[in-house]
């Protein structure tokens, strides 16, 4: 299996690599998990990541820099219906719009619009940064043996805004704060998690795993 | 619920940790990718790396361990010190760092941290606040901000400061008491607690901790969103554990996975 990490210039894929390689071994699953910025490789892999942090339009514009990415990762999701992986930002780019400064372009492959976080209790921290619990909204695969709600594992969260769906289908998981946050969506073969897997030991890696042996 | 996050911090000088991890045997109680992997097994909600390394020269052990460090441990790495440069922080977040903590640099030119929160990101801009009391006994408390190590000071007001490079893009301030610094005799909770209380970015509590109520104290009464500590946990006094369960125990949110 051949896993694509898809580099655009948006910070460091050091860690996440390692995290795939390390679930991919700790998990038996094995596989090649390559960061790339060549389109041919992510036409061609049996799975892809995107990750990203930083803004929504900073993002949009480094993955629309590399020639024929966006077009790459299109066919490898929607004509072959590879498994696809956002992370954080790369989540959030998965929506029709990002409204963070200025209102930009996403994918438009989950519907809705990434919006800033406002809690109701105002002594609330702006990022939302540290570690979260997951609300499960339903099954998926991707949360197979994670122990969920206020007792279960915890994710490591880090942002100022999150992907309001325009229909509640998509989201798999929510987190609270404040009010509830968008934490994990997937529709078909996409999906992507607000927080970082690969910051996020247990629960990271485990989820890492579950998306390696995901069969949408 | 999100919970308050314990972060032990690690002095590093030329690739090596300055005080290492003494609660465990390692194979090199000197080598920072060992005490972080120790560190990441015991709990630790993030890790802190301050590179107190004097000349330049040395900066490619500081990457060399940062890099190491990223492969091995799976949680938030913060590296601070020396940071003057956007290249330096680009260099720091390529090598695997997810935070870069900045001080002197944001001291004497206010206009650094926009370009980097705009550069990388809020997410992954920490400013570094190093306040000391300035007020006299009997008058209202005023802390200013000191540079090299607390030796120097900037005349500048600590709570004005905290909010002029939260405005300009910090993610978050790592606020530590110069007075306080090595004492073990608590955090200084009225200058934690007036920094968190006129920002909305997090604050981390550091300077003082000398044992686990002083961490209590800090969330609960200076209204911290994290605690940071060195000594406490590496001489083994403490394990990261034991700190959560007092934190819990005071009815304060912690992971325990």
């Amino acid at each position: 299996m051949k896993v694509a990490i898809i580099d655009y210039g948006s910070g460091n894929l050091h860690s996440a690599h390692k995290a795939f390689e390390r679930a991919a071994s700790e998990s038996g699953i094995g596989g090649d998990i390559i960061v790339t910025s060549d389109p041919e490789l992510v036409r061609s892999a049996d799975r892809v990541v995107l990750p990203g942090v930083g803004a929504f339009a900073d993002c949009r514009r480094g993955l629309d820099a590399v020639p024929g990415m966006v077009a790459a990762m299109t066919e490898a999701v929607h004509e072959k219906g590879r498994p696809f992986l956002g992370i954080c930002v790369g989540m959030q780019l998965l929506a029709d719009r990002g409204l963070e400064h200025t209102t930009t372009p996403g994918l438009g492959w989950i519907g809705g619009d990434v919006v800033e976080i406002k809690p109701q209790d105002h002594a609330l921290k702006i990022p939302h940064m540290g570690w979260n619990t997951l609300d499960q909204g339903r099954d998926h695969a991707l949360l197979a043996g994670i122990p969920t709600g206020t007792d279960g594992w915890h994710a490591y969260f880090v942002h100022s805004f999150h992907l309001q769906p325009a229909t509640p289908d998509t989201v798999i998981a929510t987190t609270q704060y404040g009010g509830s946050v968008t934490a994990l969506v997937a529709k078909g073969t996409v999906a992507g998690t607000q927080f970082h897997p690969e910051k996020s030991q247990k629960l990271g890696l485990a989820l890492i795993a579950n998306f390696l042996r995901w069969r949408p | 619920m999100l919970k308050v996050r314990v972060i032990p911090c690690l002095d590093v000088k030329d690739g090596r940790v300055v005080k290492g991890v003494q609660f465990v045997d390692l194979r090199d109680a000197g080598d920072p990718v060992e005490s972080a992997i120790a560190y990441d097994a015991a709990g630790a909600d993030e890790l802190c790396f301050l590179d107190i390394t004097a000349s330049h020269e040395n900066r490619g052990t500081l990457m060399d361990v940062v890099s190491r460090t990223a492969e091995a441990c799976f949680m938030p790495l913060t590296v601070g010190g020396g940071v003057r440069t956007i290249e330096d922080i680009r260099n720091l977040l390529l090598a695997g760092a997810d935070k870069v903590s900045i001080m002197t640099a944001a001291v004497n030119d206010r206009d650094f941290v926009r370009r980097a929160a705009e550069k990388f990101g809020t997410q992954c801009i920490v400013v570094a606040v190093d306040a000391k009391k300035v007020s006299e006994a009997g008058s209202p408390d005023r802390w200013e901000i000191f540079t090299h190590g607390g030796r120097k000071p900037t005349g500048i007001d600590a709570i004005q400061y905290a909010q002029e490079v939260a405005a300009l893009g910090a993610g978050e301030i790592l606020l530590t008491s110069m007075d306080r610094d090595g004492t073990k005799i608590g955090y200084d909770i009225a200058l934690t607690r007036a920094i968190a209380d006129a920002v909305t970015i997090p604050v981390i509590a550091s300077g003082g901790v000398g044992s686990l109520d002083h961490m209590v104290e800090g969330i609960r009464d200076g209204h911290a969103s994290a605690v940071l500590a060195a000594s406490i946990f590496h001489f083994g006094e403490h394990t990261i554990r034991e700190a959560k369960e007092k934190l819990r125990a005071n009815g304060l949110p912690v992971r325990i996975d």
